[in-house]
């Protein structure tokens, strides 16, 4: 096996597997210590720079990071759950106790630079290239159908889990960037756009087109059926404020958890969710599933709908079919019917929430930008540029839906990519990122981080007592964390990105290191092919996933082999080696963003 | 050392032993040696050699006399008895101890100021009376803790970190132990735990006095250019005299041998010791030519390694004395002090 090559940006990010699995790679040890120390506004600008919503996100965001942490594996064999830090809830915390951060934010430019650009919905990807663009001079307008900007935050999250003013509030810094919206303003035609002489146009209209559900009774019992987000976004503007006592909500995913969790809220006593698949299989998030649970809402698994029920003309009920899951020899899941009798639920409203699809009715065919066979835009996946290089698409409208955090990650490659376009370069050629990697020795034994491993578990987000949350609609269910709780769960994070950075030169082979780590993480022997030398470590290194960390140049000719996949960042090989052969440094990775970091840099004349 | 205590967390796969315990429940308080101190590598494989021996943490005594390696006790076997005697004097402890209470596995810790100047003759009797113990000294060459002077074991002719060299003659504890009658002498390196481990494990399973010599590198004050006991010094100097393996019993053994490359030396209390050749003709039973084969690598300026010796047939001081099997301290008064008419009996058959 070759030696690591550390300067290679990605090995040391891979390391840090909450930053890795983030679409924004926002660099979340880094926030985390920062709420350790009470810095809760410096906390949130690191996560504002990278994610544009902190306060949003950190109430919504479907955390990719979390099922990632490094510690849910640490955990494993000696707790009796293994949990991930709470890095989603943290972030809001850095929300929650902030100060008035509004005099550190960038300043609208003072000096145009004559560029013009469109974004097409005012969601999180078009109001991340706002946010991006509008500081260097470029002119941005934001057009949205609906009143205020956020898109489908505001329309499609309850109140319950997102307050408006949060949602205000955060949308509101990135207009003040000088972004102008144009709210209320419906775009009909691509190509009439394309002739008002934008310089560029970002499309982030989102994926608005809840699927309906075409069986038997859909149409006569329309009244009492509803497309799921479209009833969601009714409730969030007041349009709707009741339901049936006996709601029925088809549909696995997180707007059906919304669905229900507000339909017990509007008036449903009796609200069940209706499921095709197992539960397990549920798109949803488990978190979400829970929440829904614990208020009291009961999810049926293995149910396919068949029709609705009508009596005098009116939805009475749901009959479904029970099936079972059966897999063939390639894994592929097939729904088989179990013969059971079909039951029928009684309802009197029908949500349906089994999916949502992209729609642009607006951007005519003939215009020059390409659609593929399901509808979406051809796009290059790295510039997102579509087949008309200066139309851009990001978020869900680019490649189906996903969520908030990757369309603020869309909109920050879309924004390279308009900046790049616009300054007459090549947005293919991407920027690299920003690395830094610096020692955190304080002295003999003293870190600039604190290197000693909690051992707590996951601690619990305090909720408003339930009997409250469901009388009213807009009562936020989770309080968050008090500041004592949100230092306590920090103390969970490893500090994953206080790397261990090993120097064989220096290296005596004393043992020390070996000896120490709790994790059994650290070999010296002879080396060999990838796979052999993974099954001769001290501890097997199983997980294909984490890389071996391998260096050579050591007198005796063995090789230090490091399994990076459970090591606990405690630094107690840096402490005990004699020779300072193993030093923690901190890798702080951060995406260049557009603006003059991300262009070639010119030379200037001899 | 460290400030903070090593995790409790410990690798999702590390595995249990027979009795049901992981290597983690064999170490100790962390330890406050200098960082990279050879004796941490030799309290490691002491952790992994009673792991590896399934060994209850409670029916082991760890006795230790004075300086950095008695200090090490507490850096393994957290759950063991634990005496840190006077200097030079654990020698006479242990044994008062061994005959106090013969149940329990007996670990003698010491250093090469402790054994080889103070202790020298405590050194010697206990190996000539044959107290079932491993004997572990943890041999660096300097006094580590009044800042590096030449100990009594440094070789003639080594140099201080100041560059001052060394005039007296080293003292040769594994000839000294040999010839003082240990049943059991070996050498290893706090720098090759592949070779240490197996070392320690049959030291602790002989029934007999049992002696490790093992070569510890002090990184603060021996670890330089002109030393015999650095960790560059050794390895380049390092004479093995075979691999040596150790089976609890033959049921246990895993491994395959190659035919005619093994000497396999059977102890009466039916472990094996299996010994890869590595020096051709190399018979570790064989006391005088372990003598020679000491005396030969010393002018040489080899550092010999391996098991040297081990007499198959040994027994310890409790069958040399004829005590009961019953440990002393569990004898209640009357077996202690069984009256007059008996003591009349014993007196009658003295006349």
């Amino acid at each position: 096996m070759h030696p690591t090559d550390i300067r290679n940006p990605d090995y040391f990010h891979k390391v840090v597997d909450c930053q890795w699995a983030c679409p924004a790679h926002t660099p979340v040890p880094e926030y985390i210590r920062l709420i350790a120390a009470g810095r809760y506004s410096d906390a949130y600008l690191v996560n504002w720079k990278s994610n544009v919503f902190p306060g949003i996100l950190g109430r919504t965001c479907d955390r990719p990071c979390e099922p990632a942490c490094r510690r849910g594996r640490v955990e494993e064999a000696q707790a009796a759950k293994t949990e991930p830090v709470a890095i989603c809830r943290l972030k809001r915390v850095a929300a929650d106790y902030k100060d008035d951060i509004r005099p550190r934010l960038p300043k609208p430019a003072a000096k145009k630079n004559g560029k013009t650009v469109a974004c097409i919905g005012a969601g999180p990807a078009s109001l991340t290239v706002a946010r991006d663009l509008a500081p260097l001079g470029y002119a941005v307008t934001v057009f949205d159908q609906d009143a205020k900007a956020g898109g489908m935050i505001r329309s499609q999250i309850p109140r319950f889990r997102l307050p408006e003013e949060v949602i205000d509030e955060e949308c509101g810094y990135v207009l003040d960037l000088g972004a102008e919206l144009r709210a209320g303003v419906r775009i009909d035609s691509m190509k009439q756009l394309l002739g008002e002489g934008f310089d560029a146009i970002f499309v982030g209209s989102g994926a608005p087109r809840g699927r309906d559900l075409n069986i038997a009774g859909r149409q006569e019992a329309a009244k009492n059926i509803h497309i799921g987000i479209d009833w969601l976004s009714s409730v969030s503007f007041g349009h709707i404020s009741k339901i049936g006592r006996r709601v029925i909500v088809l549909g696995g995913g997180n707007t059906a958890m919304d669905c229900c969790r507000t339909s017990r809220r509007l008036g449903g006593e009796d609200v069940k969710v209706i499921v095709r698949s197992g539960f397990e299989e549920m798109k949803a998030s488990p978190w979400e599933k829970e929440d829904a649970m614990h208020e009291g809402i009961p999810i049926l698994n293995y149910h396919v709908p068949k029709r609705f029920e009508l009596k005098d003309g009116r939805l009475c009920g749901m009959t479904f079919q029970i099936v079972r899951a059966e897999y063939d020899a390639d894994g592929r899941r097939r729904l088989v019917p179990t013969g059971d009798p079909d039951p029928t639920f009684e309802c009197d409203d029908v949500l349906i929430a089994v999916g949502q699809e992209n729609a642009f009715p607006w951007i005519e065919r003939d215009c020059g930008v390409e659609f593929d066979e399901w509808g979406l835009p051809v796009l290059d996946a790295e510039t997102l540029q579509s087949t008309l290089p200066n139309v851009l698409f990001g978020g869900d409208s680019a490649f189906g839906p996903k969520n908030i955090i990757w369309a603020v990650a869309h909109g920050h490659q879309a924004a390279v990519s308009i900046d790049k376009l616009l300054s007459g370069e090549d947005p293919r050629e991407r920027p690299a990122p920003g690395v830094t990697l610096i020692s955190q020795k304080m002295g003999i034994h003293e870190w600039s981080y604190d290197n000693d491993v909690a051992l707590d578990a996951r601690y619990k987000v305090p909720w408003r007592d339930v009997k409250e949350t469901l009388k009213n609609v807009k009562a936020e269910v989770e309080i968050g964390f008090d500041v004592a709780t949100a230092w306590k769960e920090a103390q969970r994070c490893l500090n994953c990105d206080v790397q261990t950075v090993f120097a064989s030169k220096l290296c005596i082979e004393c043992d020390a290191c070996v000896d120490i780590c709790p994790m059994d993480c650290i070999n010296f022997l002879h080396n060999g092919e990838e796979q052999g030398l993974r099954a001769r470590l001290r501890a097997p290194a199983s997980n294909a996933a984490q890389d071996l960390y391998l260096q050579d140049g050591l007198k005796t000719g063995r090789v230090m082999v490091k399994d990076e996949d459970v090591c606990l960042h405690c630094g107690l090989c840096a402490e005990r080696c004699p020779t300072g052969a193993w030093d923690m440094q901190k890798f702080l990775l951060e995406q260049t963003q557009a603006g003059p970091g991300c262009r070639t840099p010119q030379r200037k004349a001899a | 050392m460290t400030f903070i205590a090593k995790p409790r967390l410990h690798h999702p796969t590390l595995k249990q032993n027979r009795i049901g315990y992981t290597r983690r429940d064999y170490e100790g308080k962390v330890s406050t040696l200098c960082a990279g101190c050879g004796h941490d590598s030799i309290s490691a494989a002491l952790i992994q050699a009673f792991w590896e021996l399934d060994i209850e943490p409670h029916k082991v005594a760890k006795l230790s006399g004075i300086g950095c390696s008695s200090k090490t006790p507490d850096y393994f076997l957290g759950n063991s008895h634990g005496f840190n005697t006077v200097h030079g004097r654990m020698p006479s402890v242990l044994t008062g101890a061994n005959l106090a209470n013969r149940d329990l596995i007996y670990i003698g810790v010491s250093g090469d100021g402790d054994s080889a100047s103070i202790g020298l003759g405590q050194f010697a009797h206990v190996m000539r009376r044959g107290v079932d113990m491993a004997y572990i000294l943890e041999n660096n060459g300097v006094y580590g803790l009044t800042k590096g002077q030449f100990s009594a074991t440094a070789d003639a002719g080594s140099r201080s970190k100041r560059g001052v060299e060394n005039t007296d003659s080293a003292v040769d504890t594994v000839g000294l132990a040999l010839l003082m009658g240990a049943s059991y002498v070996a050498r290893g390196f706090s720098g090759d735990k592949e070779q240490l481990v197996p070392l320690l494990k049959a030291a602790i399973a002989h029934p007999g006095a049992a002696f490790v010599d093992v070569i510890s590198p002090c990184v603060a004050f021996n670890n330089h250019s002109g030393s015999t006991k650095s960790y560059d010094y050794v390895r380049e100097h390092n004479e093995a005299v075979s691999r040596l393996d150790f089976w609890p019993s033959r049921d246990a053994i895993t491994v395959s041998y190659e035919e005619g490359a093994v000497i396999e030396v059977p102890q009466h209390d039916g472990s094996i010791l299996k010994l890869r050749k590595l020096d051709g003709a190399y018979d570790p039973t064989d006391k005088i030519a372990a003598l020679n084969a000491i005396a030969r690598a010393a002018a040489d300026g080899e550092v010999l390694t391996g098991l040297l010796y081990v007499d198959p047939s040994a027994d310890d001081l409790h069958a040399h004395l004829s005590t009961v099997k019953v440990p002393f301290n569990r004898l209640g008064e009357q077996e202690l002090c069984p009256g007059s008419a008996m003591l009349d009996r014993i007196n009658a058959s003295l006349r």
